[in-house]
């Protein structure tokens, strides 16, 4: 059976209050942490850090505390704009970018946790490898037979337009981990980032293995365990729907046989 | 640790060319549900307190028999579908998986054979 509780070993306990600043706009930030190394279920360790010190969204708060409190709390981040999908985790019960999540939009404590229900490799940072292992499997690249002309694809306006939606997407996972059909079957579900990336490979006017591509996602489980749920439209921190996608690939499946 | 790599796993036994036949017909039974489930509705009301006698020769009519069989076959044909999906979801065990497979297919092709005789065997009299 899927499982709907968290092993004895992944069980969340209750961790410490890190030394309080001075100062009068005080917040508490409760951040999930787990080290592989220590041999204890993870906790959540409450932090709090004077907000005029602070930038506004959660990943200068992260790594405010890194630099000043805790140079053991672990988490990626790269860019701190939205392009890089690295600092993807679970604040205040939805999946999205810290550097695009302001703690003003919060209400009460912080509460930070890694993407759900995939293997965590320290603090927040969850192993993704099964994730873009998914993502290579839908071969995203340009696809043709037609030798290659000797300057570019050419690609109308209108057939440009196509991929808007599509193309913004940063692979940051928050999608497919907001989805429960890919908590219970994500070994078989491509889930919803890699169906959005697969449809936008579908969609590309100059792409030609389109129907190969349809071959290679027409099954019980790679697509159809999506139960327009819509977690996953909702949880897109660059507010595109992977849901709309999904549903997209449907209607291709069935165009083709009627 | 499996030491198989992450896109041989990924890949697995390959797709498997299949699922948008269930997912369609899932679709269409629920179409078909809609007109066929208000006549079910409304053929229960207008007989209720009615007497074994007077359903009997309601069904005795060949319209009333024939949308009574398309209406099971409808429902039933749509439940087993979204039975075998809800299975697939939750259920992990392979032979259990299978089992419970089994036994909806074979649960709903024994209610439909049932209730298409007993809506025969009314229609005809007997």
């Amino acid at each position: 059976m899927a499982e709907f509780s968290l092993p004895k070993n992944s069980k969340v306990q209750q961790g410490k209050q890190w030394p309080k600043p001075a100062g009068k706009k005080l917040r508490d930030f409760k951040i999930y942490r787990w080290n592989p190394d220590d041999g204890k279920n993870p906790q959540v360790d409450t932090y709090t850090l004077d907000m005029d010190k602070c930038g506004p969204m959660v990943l200068d708060a992260l790594i405010k505390i890194k630099n000043e409190q805790d140079p053991t709390l672990t988490f990626r981040r790269s860019c701190r704009e939205g392009i890089c999908g690295s600092c993807a985790m679970n604040i205040d019960g939805t999946n999205t970018l810290a550097c695009l999540k302001s703690c003003e939009d919060v209400k009460g404590d912080v509460r930070i946790y890694p993407l759900p229900h995939m293997p965590v490799v320290k603090d927040l940072v969850p192993d993704l490898t099964r994730f873009y292992a998914q993502h290579r499997s839908i071969e995203p690249w340009l696809k043709t037979t037609t030798p290659e002309p000797q300057t570019e694809w050419k690609q109308s306006p209108e057939d440009r337009a196509k991929l808007d939606g599509l193309y913004e997407c940063i692979l940051c996972a928050c999608c497919s981990t907001s989805c429960p059909s890919y908590w219970w079957n994500g070994d078989r579900y491509l889930g919803p980032a890699v169906l959005l990336q697969a449809y936008r490979w579908m969609i590309d006017s100059r792409d030609e293995a389109t129907g190969e591509r349809l071959d290679n996602v027409e099954d019980p489980f790679r697509l159809y365990r999506c139960h327009t749920i819509m977690n996953c439209s909702k949880a897109c921190p660059k507010g595109l729907s992977p849901a709309k996608a999904i549903a997209e690939i449907k209607k291709m499946m069935v165009e083709r046989r009627v | 640790m499996s030491m198989r790599t992450p896109l041989g796993m990924v890949r697995g036994l390959g797709s498997a060319r299949d699922g948008t036949h269930h997912w369609w017909m899932q679709r269409v039974t629920a179409i078909s549900n809609i007109p066929l489930i208000i006549f079910l509705i409304a053929f229960v009301i207008s007989h209720l307190g009615a007497s074994r006698a007077e359903v009997v020769a309601s069904v005795a009519n060949p319209f009333v028999a024939i949308l009574l069989a398309l209406t099971m076959i409808s429902v039933l044909w749509h439940m087993r579908l979204g039975l075998q999906v809800v299975i697939e979801d939750y259920v992990h065990g392979h032979g259990t998986r299978l089992a419970a497979l089994l036994a909806n297919s074979f649960f709903t092709a024994a209610l439909g054979v049932a209730a298409l005789y007993a809506i025969l065997k009314m229609s005809f009299g007997l």
